[in-house]
């Protein structure tokens, strides 16, 4: 045996599952996968909903724009747009800052800030949508 | 080797060698040659990330058509200007890359398309994909405007 392995070899006499046993990855994650495809799925056609919206708006004043939103099928479709874009972004962010920030006290406050925003951005959004379409 | 959560990441290679096992993000590092699927991973990310950013845009776009002509003919302003068209022009084509390379992940997630020859054959139409629907985009863009 090199110095090499010898520095990796394991010298605790556990067995292979009773080290791995409640360390896994697949606690609660399953859900939050799944919840990524499936805002994953409802985006294809609201993103390419929101291509045509943003061709139809270019150059628009506010009364376009305004006279747009105040059409109930707009309004819904941005909201639900705005719902899965934003929930998706927020699983993505998640997933990015577990990979990249090892520091468990770091990573939660990145987390907390990042969702702080994202959810603020989607408020925000979600309620300009309403106010231009009951105005 | 004593620490338990350091342990669970020592594995053995394919000639039967310890090694410590690759932790995500290694994708880049010396586990895996660079190529396609690599890219079309990173890029995945990256655009993701930039999409992300851009709504932030999105906001402000909304939150200006509330605030009334004035707020939003500037915001429409900056949108045609030079800064706000390079703005947009990445943010099309990261939009049109993610939901392209989405679409790969979908597949794959339903079990298809896992084979090598078909994986880097999808990796290439995402390029050509999302330069294309780019392109379409700004030719109607123009046209409309």
């Amino acid at each position: 045996m090199n110095a090499e392995d010898k520095n990796l070899s394991i010298k605790i006499r556990r067995s292979q599952l009773g080290r791995a046993r409640g360390l896994g990855s697949a606690k609660s994650g399953i859900g939050q996968w799944w919840v990524q495809r499936m805002t994953a799925v409802a985006l294809v056609p609201l993103s390419l909903y929101f291509v045509v919206s943003v061709i139809l708006l270019l150059g628009a004043d506010q009364a376009r724009m305004a006279a747009y939103m105040a059409e109930p099928w707009n309004a819904a479709l941005f909201l639900a747009l705005i719902a899965m874009l934003f929930y998706h972004l927020a699983l993505g962010v998640q997933v990015i800052l577990e990979d990249y920030v090892p520091s468990e006290a770091t990573r939660l406050m990145l987390m907390l800030v990042a969702k702080g925003v994202i959810l603020f951005l989607a408020l925000i959004s979600a309620a300009s949508v309403l106010k231009l379409a009951f105005s | 080797m004593k620490d338990v959560r350091e342990a669970l990441m020592i594995g053995r290679n394919s000639e039967g060698k310890l090694v410590r096992r690759p932790l995500s993000p290694f994708m880049l590092g010396d586990a895996y040659r660079f190529q396609i699927s690599s890219l079309t991973s990173i890029l995945h990310r990256i655009t993701g990330a930039a999409l992300g950013a851009g709504t932030i845009l999105l906001a402000l776009w909304l939150v200006c058509a509330v605030s009334g002509d004035e707020a939003f003919s500037i915001i429409q302003a900056f949108f045609a200007s030079w800064v706000g068209l390079a703005l947009l022009f990445l943010f099309t084509l990261a939009l049109f890359y993610h939901f392209c390379n989405g679409l790969r992940h979908l597949a794959w997630d339903a079990g298809k398309g896992f084979d090598l020859p078909t994986m880097h054959r999808t990796g290439t139409l995402v390029f050509v994909g999302a330069i294309v629907l780019t392109a379409v985009f700004w030719v109607i863009a123009f046209l409309v405007w």
